[in-house]
């Protein structure tokens, strides 16, 4: 190969790659802009009437009632399982009586939000996704806007709506559960003494720490419903579309938990 | 533009996505109370001139007229409340498959209306004996019906507010021959019985024997332009190449 070649071929082969990543760019970009106005377009319509309250206690019911059982059984095992790791790292260290705030803070400020955050963008975002893509693409969509009904309104909004409610108090029973979980491994099965475990925890842990839990599961909330049913409306074409569409709003749901966990830390550092 | 004579207007309407022209300087009327099926090959743009029928598009040069309103000129929240006047039979019914036929045919009247419960439970009935569909199916779901079930209901949902046009998308496409005549038989018993109302019926279709059989006017589409726009008669006997070559598929 001589030398113009080579030079061709690097040239060519450099095209093409900087066309592939123009071309993201601009799928990103273009996605970002549909993404905001989808926000717009949904925070307008939330405050116009009517209010669809029925909409609104239906999605409570599925959002909150419903996940009501995993979200005991994840928070049982989990505060169990964090009870058990803390005394055994502290068990040497003659810490293991604090077990019960480790546990309890830990609990409030960050794992009861994120844990049910995860839960509800599994069950509930990918249900989101799912069902108006459905709707998508056998064109009830249409049919609401037809009719002169915002589809944004009619089904995006009572979902955001219950899912901003939920998912405050699906972590506090979370937290709840989840300190159920843990005295039940340090003091029922470590034989940690019940009064010092049950006085360390108040001495510990204040009302910001639990304020700041409910503010990150109420932001998760709008996170995890917003991206869910925005994946649900840009469902193009028929069932795999729709398969799609759930994979992205779950994975999407659950990746966005985790960034925003890191940043409201840090802003509710700030601030509390 | 006569508002009672002409339901909607085409003004130089041309309609481009990017680079792609999908409507072409389109020029034509629609004659109020009667039945005008818009006719063309897969591509031609009738789905393009629905949506702007409907105010879900604007065109991109020219004018659509429908009922004597600029469409392009109302606002989001006017325009919605347009839509109001018009109902629409999907290709497949597009029925909400978590409420049952009852739920489905009172949606207009719940959303629109202050209709009492009683009141939405005689319009459903007398909604439904209209179309044809028989009492067990009152509450059964989307998925419990038939192909043609599914288009009575979904027609029954569409007239429950008494609109002043009413749209047809393909709504013969797929459908056997018993249910195809039966689709066209509800067409055209549904315009005659709102003949008094003139309420206006577009059947955008392919389906050519079908529609030939209820429609008043054809209008056929063919890259974007009406290339003939005819009483139903008249356009049988046209000579224009394109639809010879059409009607003699």
């Amino acid at each position: 190969m001589t030398m113009s070649d080579k030079t061709r071929t690097l040239k060519s082969v450099t095209e093409k790659n900087l066309g592939i990543l123009g071309h993201n760019v601009l799928n990103t970009i273009n996605g970002l802009g549909k993404f905001t106005n989808y926000l717009t377009s949904v925070c307008y319509w939330a405050f116009k009437p009517p209010y669809r309250w029925h909409l609104f206690t239906q999605q409570m019911y599925f959002i909150a009632n419903k996940s009501l059982f995993i979200i005991c059984l994840v928070s049982v095992f989990s505060g169990a399982v964090f009870a058990y790791q803390t005394y055994l790292g502290f068990q040497g260290l003659g810490f293991d009586s604090f077990i019960g705030p480790v546990v309890a803070i830990s609990l409030a400020k960050e794992l009861a939000p994120v844990l049910s955050g995860l839960v509800i963008a599994g069950r509930c975002g990918a249900a989101m996704a799912a069902n108006i893509g459905t709707m998508k693409v056998t064109e009830q969509v249409d049919a609401l806007e037809v009719m002169g009904i915002n589809s944004h309104q009619y089904l995006a909004v009572p979902r955001i709506a219950a899912a901003i409610i939920s998912m405050p108090i699906l972590s506090s029973i979370f937290l709840l559960v989840g300190n159920v979980g843990s005295w039940l491994i340090g003091v029922k099965v470590l034989r940690i003494d019940e009064m010092t475990y049950l006085q360390k925890i108040p001495e510990f842990m204040g009302m910001d720490d639990i304020f700041e839990g409910l503010i990150k599961a109420t932001v998760f909330g709008f996170l995890i419903a917003v991206i869910g049913t925005f994946h649900g409306f840009e469902v193009k074409g028929g069932a795999e579309g729709v398969g799609r569409g759930t994979n992205l709003a779950v994975v999407w749901g659950m990746v966005i938990v985790l960034i925003v966990d890191f940043f409201l830390t840090s802003f509710l550092a700030v601030i509390l | 533009m006569s508002h009672d004579e002409f339901a909607m207007e085409f003004i130089d309407m041309t309609k481009t996505f990017g680079e792609h022209t999908v409507l072409n300087h389109l020029n034509f009327k629609i004659h109020r109370g009667k039945i005008t099926t818009i006719l063309g090959f897969s591509g031609a743009g009738k789905s393009t001139l629905l949506k702007h029928i409907l105010g879900l598009l604007f065109p991109t040069h020219g004018k659509a007229i429908v009922l004597g309103e600029d469409l392009s000129h109302l606002r989001e929240l006017e325009l919605r409340e347009f839509r109001k006047k018009f109902g629409m039979l999907f290709q497949y019914a597009a029925l909400f498959d978590s409420m049952t036929t009852f739920e489905n045919i009172a949606f207009p009247l719940r959303e629109f209306t202050k209709m009492s419960e009683a009141e939405i439970k005689q319009k459903v009935e007398d909604l439904m004996e209209s179309v044809g569909l028989a009492e067990h199916a009152t509450y059964r779901l989307p998925s419990e019906l038939s192909g043609g079930m599914r288009k009575r209901v979904g027609l029954a949902r569409a007239l429950a507010l008494e609109p002043e046009i009413m749209l047809y998308d393909e709504p013969t496409t797929g459908l056997d021959p018993i249910t195809t005549k039966m689709v066209n038989d509800l067409i055209k018993s549904t315009s005659e019985r709102n003949k008094a109302k003139k309420m206006t019926s577009v059947i955008i279709s392919h389906d050519i024997d079908a529609t030939l059989k209820i429609s008043d006017y054809v209008a056929f589409l063919e890259k974007g332009q009406v290339v003939e726009h005819l009483p139903t008669e008249e356009f049988r006997k046209s000579q224009n190449p394109i639809i010879r070559r059409f009607l003699e598929l």
